[in-house]
């Protein structure tokens, strides 16, 4: 006889608890053990199951009872092994027998503590509503008075400049003749001209090799042979050492952080490389946990990734929250970004990322009076990542619009909107709607924007949604083999198909701006800071933004 | 869409002429105003070039502000004039008040100043002005500057200028540009009429002006005194001639590469393309997308007109040596000057820059492309 402690399993946790909760159909089910192989949790196993039968087998009804032993799909219930709704069960299915549902009366971070370890996964802010970039609206439509633009007749440059640009006054020109000519001494910052989505900083680390030869491939398709001129940032952990010493270093941004990871073998390349990288992004913070640094686990350091940063295999790679070295904004701003400046012998645009802050203000004012800093990044609490704390992905940031906004309404008040551009990220695509939050941002005031998740979703079927799904990028168990180092999971990427899709995006990201830009008359030059055609149905957001309020 | 007139000669001309013309581009506008800016002036004004004129619209109220301002200021009133007010019935023009062109003695303390000197002083005057008019509404400023008249009234530019009587008695001028208004999407404000003036620098344009916040927003951080009004969109149009010839010391026909850059692969082609690829990024913020004609005049009397480079607002430049006809339509080019020989008409393209020196002997169509 079983205590009346264990009949009733109470401390233990029911379905309901969890956030998914699988349907399973035992009338379709086969039991060829797909689903139970490829759970990345281990959510769900095969079980057995007493079943009570009522039959009848005569002429006239003689109903009989039977009880036979039945092999089902269970889901456990272990906090540990919790179903993360990723439906890679129902992708393998033969039959359509099993899929997770979403459960919103779940019960989940009151429970994913064990052990006094509190919840880490990857993926970006849990919050499903419309972000604030996602509502605003184009309302400046040219109309008659003067006639929109054709998005697929006329000539269109959505272009946007990487690098500090020097205000007109203090360009050294001489007048020969009738005719200006540049003056011949004076420094003249390094600027390129890009595509004004970038794919933002992933590490080869974070990423799977495929996931990250396949960004790259598409890259290097999307500026050499459809003359879309994508830049793609390498996060923190270096480059391939081939990539280093190619020619296609150009179209990517190495980037610095506080741990310095790949930093080594970037230096020691600098004789080698045949071409300068397109700019260097130094990481102060990230949109998706601020105070924290980068994070790449343990068992993601594998042979590839530990060469490549110069580590030892299996061990968690946690830079530190800041740059250890600097102690005031004066001079760890001003002292990096010279130096790394003068590694590329003053070639490369050398720009901050930082996470939104309250203070980023501070920082501008910092940058917008040195003359060296090439840009800004500013990455909202909607961005995302890897590896964090949940509490931080969900509760520490701050959003992209307002931060944004506020910056170039200084840079406007200081006249140096022109002069240092505003890149925004965090968010970018959330929904989908990737040109139209990116035009949204640009008239904001920002001159590009940063994708990362969005192009994991859109290029690799990344699962993870703000509804917790999958969002497993942390534990190296990424179903869709993105965000994992483990060959057996990410053999199930195609580089080739990551690289095709990486164009299919941009293209038609290409064309849907096209598409936002004609009806409101702008084609020369990208609409940086044309907040009249923007508005909102919110008249807090529309004072708060200082754009046209609607209904 | 707003109608352009503009006539440059070298005999001082009627400023009727320019409105007669406009008439004939009636169907182009509503009649909801008329603005003329003269430069080189005739008549009664012809012995008077270096006097400062104040032109604007006041009431009593604003005429005092005016008088007891100017008066602190040490400026001593040298010639005034008022137009010939003639109020027909049934007129679509209301008499707003006393309409001014006062040319002013400089104070004492200025009369051995530099040109820039004055002009500043000129500048700052004429905004504070502006300033004390705008809290009652009492008195309007358009230009204060020497040789240059301007009048703006809300009405059919006809009725406008029979108003004003330059029928009977005619306003002269070297240089008139004159427009007929087409509201769109501003209410009717004296402010947001055209001809735009500062310092010697004047334009009227007609179309929208897309860029118009991105262009505001980076003319108003400069910190240039003057920079301010943009009660109209087209006034940026003017005050980017005046950055980067006055400010920047570009020559003139730089205009055309600020407000409608080439593409990279076309800079390229031109022999001061490292120049001019610098100048392209740091003026991002003053490029336009049109659609927009515009056509003004400079400090010394040249008068220019081009284009937005897509849309194409047209524009045409008709006449001969000694008298030329700057136009929205060839109709008004025919009422100004009628025996002209149509085939040396100009009407100028995407990449064309049109310019004719005072004097008003040939015009010169320099080619972005070419450079």
């Amino acid at each position: 006889m079983e205590s009346a402690g264990r009949l009733d399993h109470n401390g233990e946790l029911s379905l309901l608890e969890f956030p998914y909760i699988i349907r399973w159909r035992e009338d379709r089910c086969t039991r060829c053990g797909k689903c139970t192989a490829v759970c990345p949790t281990k959510a769900i196993e095969p079980s057995a199951m007493v079943q009570r039968i009522i039959q009848s087998d005569g002429a006239t009804p003689l109903p009989d009872t039977i009880r036979r032993v039945s092999h089902i799909i269970r889901q456990v219930c272990d906090i540990d092994r919790h179903c993360v709704g990723c439906g890679t069960c129902s992708l393998v299915c033969p039959n359509m027998a099993i899929v997770p549902e979403y459960n919103p009366n779940h019960k989940f971070l009151f429970h994913k503590n064990r052990g006094g370890v509190p919840y880490k996964r990857g993926g970006r802010r849990n919050d499903p509503a419309t972000s604030t970039i996602d509502k605003l609206k184009f309302t400046r439509i040219s109309m008659l008075t003067d006639p929109a633009l054709d998005a697929g007749r006329h000539e269109f440059h959505i272009r946007t400049l990487m690098g500090r640009i020097p205000p007109a006054e203090s360009l050294q020109m001489r007048t020969e003749g009738n005719r200006l000519y540049l003056a011949e001494d004076g420094f003249i910052p390094p600027v390129r001209e890009i595509f004004p989505i970038r794919i933002g900083g992933m590490s080869i680390g974070a990423l799977s090799p495929p996931m990250w030869e396949g960004m790259a491939m598409g890259v290097a398709y999307l500026n050499e042979v459809e003359n879309i001129p994508v830049v793609m940032c390498s996060g923190e952990g270096g480059l391939p050492p081939r990539l280093l010493k190619s020619r296609y270093l150009k179209y990517f941004i190495p980037q610095i952080a506080s741990g310095y990871f790949g930093w080594d073998e970037i230096i020691h390349a600098l004789p080698d490389m045949i071409e300068d990288p397109a700019a260097i992004e130094i990481k102060y913070g990230q949109g998706a946990k601020p105070g924290d640094g980068g994070l790449l686990m343990a068992y993601k350091v594998l042979k590839l990734i530990a060469k490549i940063r110069g580590v030892p295999m299996y061990v968690d790679l946690a830079s530190p929250p800041t740059h250890q070295t600097k102690y005031s904004i004066e001079e760890a701003v001003a002292k990096m970004i010279q130096s790394v400046s003068m590694a590329w012998g003053f070639r490369v645009p050398v720009y901050p990322k930082i996470s939104g802050t309250k203070t980023a203000l501070a920082v501008l004012n910092n940058l917008a009076r040195n003359p060296y800093a090439a840009a800004l990044t500013i990455d909202g609490e909607d961005g995302a990542t890897g590896a964090a704390f949940n509490v931080s992905m969900d509760k520490m940031g701050h959003p992209i619009a307002s931060n944004l906004r506020d910056c170039y309404l200084e840079l406007v008040k200081q006249g140096k909107q022109n002069e240092l551009p505003l890149f925004a990220a965090g968010g970018v695509g959330k929904d989908g709607h990737l040109a139209a939050n990116a035009a949204a941002l640009i008239m904001l005031g920002a001159s590009g924007v940063d994708i990362g998740r969005y192009i994991l979703q859109a290029a690799a079927g990344c699962f993870g949604d703000e509804k917790n799904r999958c969002n497993l990028c942390n534990l190296g168990k990424c179903p869709r083999g993105i965000t994992t180092q483990d060959p057996r999971l990410y053999k199930r990427l195609n580089a080739d198909h990551v690289a095709e899709r990486v164009v299919d995006v941009f293209k038609s990201a290409e064309v849907e701006l096209k598409k936002i830009f004609a009806p409101l008359g702008r084609s020369t030059q990208l609409p940086i800071g044309m907040s009249d055609a923007l508005a909102v149905t919110d008249q807090a957001i529309a004072d708060r933004l200082k754009i046209s309020y609607v209904c | 869409m707003c109608r352009l007139s503009a006539i440059t000669a070298s005999e001082y001309t009627s400023v009727m002429e320019a409105i007669m013309a406009l008439d004939t581009m009636k169907e182009g506008h509503d009649g909801s105003g008329l603005g003329v800016t003269l430069h080189d002036l005739g008549g009664e004004f012809e012995q008077l070039k270096e006097y400062p004129i104040l032109s604007g619209i006041c009431n009593p109220v604003g005429r005092k502000k005016i008088d007891d301002y100017m008066e602190a200021r040490g400026f001593k009133v040298k010639f005034m004039w008022e137009p010939r007010i003639t109020e027909v019935p049934g007129s679509s023009v209301v008499k707003r008040g006393q309409y001014l062109a006062t040319a002013y003695q400089y104070p004492d303390n200025y009369m051995d100043k530099s040109e820039a000197e004055k002009g500043t002083l000129l500048t700052q005057t004429r905004l504070e002005l502006r300033r004390l008019g705008e809290v009652d509404g009492s008195l309007y400023v358009f230009s204060f500057w020497p040789d240059v008249l301007t009048l703006k009234e809300v009405g059919d530019p006809l009725e406008v200028g029979e108003f004003f009587g330059f029928d009977k008695e005619p306003l002269l001028a070297r240089t008139t540009l004159a427009q007929g208004r087409q509201n769109t999407n501003y209410a009717i404000y004296l402010y947001a009429c055209h001809p735009f003036f500062l310092e010697g620098y004047c334009t009227m344009t007609n179309g929208e002006n897309t860029a118009f916040v991105p262009n505001r927003d980076y003319l108003l951080s400069r910190g240039v005194a003057g920079y301010n009004g943009y009660n109209s969109d087209s006034e940026v149009f003017c005050h980017i001639m005046h950055f980067m010839h006055k400010q920047l010391k570009y020559p003139i026909q730089y205009y055309k590469d600020v407000i409608t850059p080439l593409k990279d692969s076309e800079i390229a082609q031109r022999p001061e393309k490292d120049a001019l690829l610098l100048m392209k990024r740091s003026l991002r913020q003053l490029c336009i997308d049109g659609p927009n004609c515009v056509i003004g005049f400079m400090p010394d009397g040249t008068v220019y007109m081009t284009q937005d480079s897509k849309k194409l607002r047209p524009g045409i430049v008709g006449g001969g040596p000694g008298k030329y006809a700057l136009m929205s339509e060839e109709c008004g080019v025919d009422q100004v000057i009628p025996n002209r020989n149509k085939e040396n008409d100009i009407i100028p393209m995407r990449n064309d820059f049109i310019t004719i020196a005072p004097g008003a002997q040939e015009v010169q169509v320099w080619n972005q492309l070419e450079g």
